[in-house]
């Protein structure tokens, strides 16, 4: 189990992912050895499971990005499982996600303009397996995206 | 607009893995010396292109076992101000994200919680107290995978 020290030792590398031990050691007020041991323990027990560069792809020059809400066709027994092993062979899919609602996958897509999007869609989207249904969200503008938990 | 080569995309897929990774690993993985990666991870820094590193954390170790993402449509536009919108729900500790969009509705928030009845409280308390607020719709997130994208 997690005590207040794993917690805040979290709460500091959750805000700032690059800090090294020693870093992380000073602002949880504990010593680097203890730092050091406590993130292998996280690690271990699977409560930290990675630690990931983020890529800006606006930066790169995919200035389109899109989210697809996809209702299947649940008639299909295997319409889940085929239509997320095609959507995984989709380079231009950056994420995707399963929900219980009114949607049953949402894919989020980028592109270089819409020129490119609209070819994407065509040609890798609207021939996916069991798509009863797509809805087109175009996003506009991120104004909260560091994903902290509140520990 | 920054152009890659294909060491720059590669290191940018092995940085996506696993960004701790030091420069002197990840260059013997390229067949490069550790201060060519180390340069080229800097330029890729300072472009823009690596904008942070996130930690993925399980959710549910941590006590947060329903992650929900609320698509919000607001009711009076015009008379209620985005930015007072904007701020008052990025200050909600459960918000993870918050997306202005166009279509169906004009934000999407991805929003933790410890159950569902933690998420009713949070839903009740703090999200449909907002100014504004009209139309929402909720979806349970089940699995969620990040793709490496068109680096490949």
């Amino acid at each position: 189990m997690l005590d207040d020290t794993d917690r805040r030792l979290l709460r500091h590398y959750q805000h700032d992912a690059t800090l090294g031990p020693a870093e992380l050691a000073e602002l949880a007020g504990i010593t680097p050895a203890t730092c050091a041991r406590r993130l292998d323990k996280l690690q271990k027990s699977g409560v930290i499971r990675g630690n990931h560069a983020v890529i800006d792809w606006r930066a790169l020059g995919y200035a389109v990005e899109v989210s697809l809400r996809i209702t299947l066709d649940k008639t299909q027994p295997r319409a889940f499982d085929e239509f997320m092993d095609a959507a995984r062979q989709v380079p231009d899919v950056v994420e995707i996600q399963t929900f219980l609602g009114r949607v049953d996958v949402r894919l989020s897509v980028i592109a270089r303009d819409m020129a490119q999007y609209q070819q994407v869609y065509r040609s890798s989207i609207l021939t996916l397996p069991h798509i009863a249904d797509i809805e087109a969200l175009m996003h506009v503008a991120r104004i909260k995206s560091d994903e902290v938990l509140p520990l | 607009m920054t152009d890659l080569d294909t060491t720059d995309r590669l290191i940018l897929r092995e940085l996506s893995r696993d960004a701790t990774q030091a420069a002197s690993v990840l260059g013997r993985k390229l067949g490069l010396s550790q201060p060519a990666t180390w340069r080229r991870i800097k330029r890729l820094r300072e472009a823009g292109v690596i904008k942070g590193q996130r930690l993925d954390l399980d959710n549910e170790k941590l006590g947060f076992g329903v992650t929900v993402f609320l698509g919000i449509k607001l009711a009076t536009k015009g008379r209620v101000s985005l930015e007072d919108f904007e701020r008052a729900v990025s200050a909600i500790p459960e918000v993870q994200t918050v997306e202005h969009i166009l279509g169906l509705y004009d934000y999407r928030l991805r929003v933790v919680a410890r159950d569902i009845s933690d998420f009713e409280r949070v839903l009740r308390r703090r999200l449909m107290t907002l100014p504004g607020v009209g139309d929402v719709e909720a979806n349970v997130l089940l699995s969620e995978e990040r793709r490496p994208g068109p680096i490949g």
